[in-house]
């Protein structure tokens, strides 16, 4: 079929600094994302060519140092623009906010901060990955169907810490856990570990965890991986440790197979020469959210696709076994989460059984529309 | 005298060995073992497990039933059995990834999707002679032909569409979008339609073989059972060509569809996952193989009862039956 439009799908990026794998073992990995969108680009020319659409990856991604809005305007002169943004909120926001971008589409797919969903959502922003009050719904409805209500958090001292505790908190009022004590780990990460200092990490960590009260499980809020890997077994008392580390709620995860995965799991290898991460796989469900919106709706100005993806004709799929779409109320995608991050096979994947909902139980994750905080014009 | 006793003698000695040897056989891939489990449809007994290579998922007879094709996806090959001695004759080199496949009704060509490559593989089925290649949309599954040999459509799962080859040229002639992820194609037994099943998409699309384009959708619905459950795969016509019979995934049953008003009559409650069964050859009784309970359940037809289940292997797949 003769191509009648080429669409141009910007990867918008900045090469952030990100905690190293704490062991020698784990390769860093610094093409996180952007793999997942050259997989995407490639399927949606192979799918684009039976209907007459081509698609062309614009991979802008500049340096630690630069400014990445300056890059973003110059974009956004050649006109209305899809953008797969892979930014930290500051940018991001700073990215949507400017006047040119107003009939541009941004896919969130790399911050899970909370008030990008609520006060400061945007008309042009949409949110592939999930955030951090649907992670802990996730865990908290597992850990409840399992009856281990009782969590005893342990978190770093920092502002995005704070912020992930605040919808632990949350989800244990939603759902009822309790939880029973909340201790800063403020120790100096890393350094004991290395070098034969076990002994020292392992009468470390129960000390740490020794004062709390009864509970079922450990929950650990440590973003920048500074601590959280070495809770697991050296707790005071045994118990499941759940949250940034142990048993994670994720978007994807390696040990998942499930609804054609393995398609997934097989092709980004393929692509990248390493395994997926989670930034692959929102990457490329945000290109396939565009470009499927491009293709199916018929409409190449992105204020047109917007419309229909917002939409009940729009129906994303990403292998998690049902149609995902977009909640008009905060443009959050609404999606089934997986338990893992470290067993050979998923623990599970939420929404659990026996949560209930009126329209749709994935939306007992995360914020539904009664509690929103976003006013989309 | 001598001769009518003679002559009764040799009737009855013909009698003797006209019996068929070999009651209705009923194969069933099993995914996750890397076996088929052969079960006597007649006492439901399991006769053999014959090993084959990684990842059996397609499963399907010769028109003369002479072979068994089973589409190994981890292993990239496609294990052809013979039929009498039940065990590997042969291989054919099918491409890499191949998930299912559909055969002509002469018999002489296969048709291979090959998930992984986006591509269908056409070959001799005698020679193993690839004779063409078709690229497709991404990750090919469904295969169907029509029952006059003239097409074969393939379904791309993660494109949303399906693929029509004229079987003459070996191109593509229409490209049909439907809904997500298709899993099968089926033309109905007189040629008139042809149907697709849309799995998270949930719905089955009646496609016009005169213009290759939708005419009908028919959706679902189950009180109690939440709509993303409903998940349509395989899709199974009667001897008569009234009713389908249509495997609907985790809602855990078989929809019963009346073919000319394309309305749901009857779901009947089967073990977990059904993805694939085949009808009897007397189409009396209907075979459905339950992905997570590792069963097959019969159903009888004309009841459409769920009778009993037969344990098989894990993660049983698709259903071949040789009468």
């Amino acid at each position: 079929m003769p191509i009648k439009a080429t669409v141009p799908i910007v990867y918008l990026g900045k090469q952030y600094e990100e905690p190293l794998p704490l062991s020698y073992a784990e390769k860093p990995i610094f093409d996180k994302g952007i793999q997942g969108a050259r997989l995407i680009a490639k399927e949606a020319n192979q799918a684009g060519r039976f209907v007459g659409y081509a698609f062309d990856l614009v991979e802008a991604i500049v340096p630690a140092n630069a400014d990445v809005v300056a890059k973003a305007k110059e974009i956004l002169a050649k006109g209305d623009a899809f953008i797969i943004a892979d930014l930290e909120p500051k940018d991001l926001l700073a990215v949507a906010d400017l006047p040119e971008a107003k009939n541009s589409i941004l896919v969130n797919i790399r911050s899970n901060k909370e008030a990008l969903r609520q006060e400061q959502c945007r008309p042009n922003v949409f949110h592939i990955l999930p955030d951090w009050a649907m992670r802990a719904d996730a865990l908290a409805q597992y850990l409840i169907w399992k009856k281990w209500p009782r969590w005893f958090i342990v978190r770093g001292d920092t502002p995005a810490d704070k912020e992930y505790v605040e919808q632990i908190k949350r989800a244990a009022k939603r759902f009822g856990g309790k939880i029973v004590a909340e201790k800063v780990y403020d120790l100096p990460p890393g350094a004991r570990n290395t070098d034969s200092g076990y002994q020292q990490v392992q009468a470390q960590i129960p000390m740490v965890t020794e004062s709390a009260p009864e509970h079922d499980v450990v929950w650990v809020a440590n973003i920048d991986e500074g601590f959280g890997d070495y809770i697991a077994y050296r707790t005071y008392l045994p118990r499941p440790v759940v949250g940034t580390q142990g048993l994670q709620a994720l978007a994807w995860d390696s040990s998942y197979t499930e609804y054609g995965a393995m398609h997934f799991q097989n092709g980004l290898p393929k692509l990248a020469k390493r395994r997926p991460v989670e930034r692959d796989y929102t990457a490329w469900l945000g290109g396939r959210a565009l470009t499927d919106g491009i293709m199916r709706s018929g409409e190449t100005a992105p204020a047109k696709v917007k419309e229909y993806l917002v939409s009940d004709k729009f129906k994303l799929e990403g292998f998690k076994g049902q149609a995902m779409s977009f909640r008009t109320w905060d443009h959050q995608l609404r999606q089934p989460i997986i338990l893992g991050g470290g067993t050979r096979v998923p623990v599970s994947v939420s929404p659990q059984e026996g949560f209930l909902h009126p329209t749709n139980v994935t939306d007992t994750l995360g914020f539904d529309q009664p509690e929103t905080k976003c006013k989309l014009p | 005298m001598t001769r009518i006793i003679l002559a009764a003698a040799s009737a009855v000695a013909l009698l003797f060995f006209a019996a068929p040897a070999f009651a209705t056989t009923i194969f069933v891939s099993n995914e996750k073992d890397n076996t088929i489990t052969v079960v006597n449809a007649d006492t439901l007994e399991v006769v053999k497990t014959i090993k084959v290579s990684r990842r059996p998922r397609g499963i399907m007879l010769s028109p003369d039933f002479k072979e068994l094709f089973v589409a190994a996806g981890d292993g990239d090959i496609m294990d052809v059995i013979d039929t009498k001695t039940l065990e590997k004759s042969r291989e054919l080199e099918s491409g890499p990834d191949p998930e299912l496949m559909a055969i002509d009704p002469a018999g002489k060509v296969i048709y291979i999707a090959n998930e992984d490559d986006s591509l269908v593989t056409i070959m001799d089925i005698k020679s193993g002679d690839v004779l063409g290649e078709v690229p497709v949309g991404v990750e090919p599954e469904g295969m169907g032909v029509s029952p006059d040999g003239k097409f074969t459509v393939a379904t791309s799962e993660s494109t949303s569409m399906a693929h029509v080859i004229d079987n003459t040229t070996m191109k593509l002639i229409a490209n049909v979008l439907v809904d997500s992820r298709p899993r099968e194609a089926k033309f109905t037994p007189d040629g008139k339609e042809l149907w697709v099943s849309s799995e998270v998409g949930g719905t089955i699309s009646v496609i016009d073989p005169k213009t290759w384009k939708v005419v009908k959708k028919i959706t679902f619905e189950v009180p109690g059972v939440r709509p993303e459950q409903l998940q349509p795969v395989g899709m199974d016509f009667t001897k008569d060509g009234k009713e389908v019979f249509v495997a609907l995934g985790p809602a855990n049953r078989v929809a019963v569809i009346d073919t000319a008003t394309k309305e749901v009559k009857n779901y009947i409650l089967v073990g977990q996952r059904p993805w694939h069964g085949e009808m009897g050859p007397d189409g009396k009784k209907y075979y459905v193989a339950n992905g997570l309970t590792n069963d097959l359940t019969v159903i009888d037809v004309e009841s459409q009862k769920a009778e009993k289940s037969v344990p098989v292997g894990r993660l049983p797949w698709g259903v071949a039956i040789m009468p």
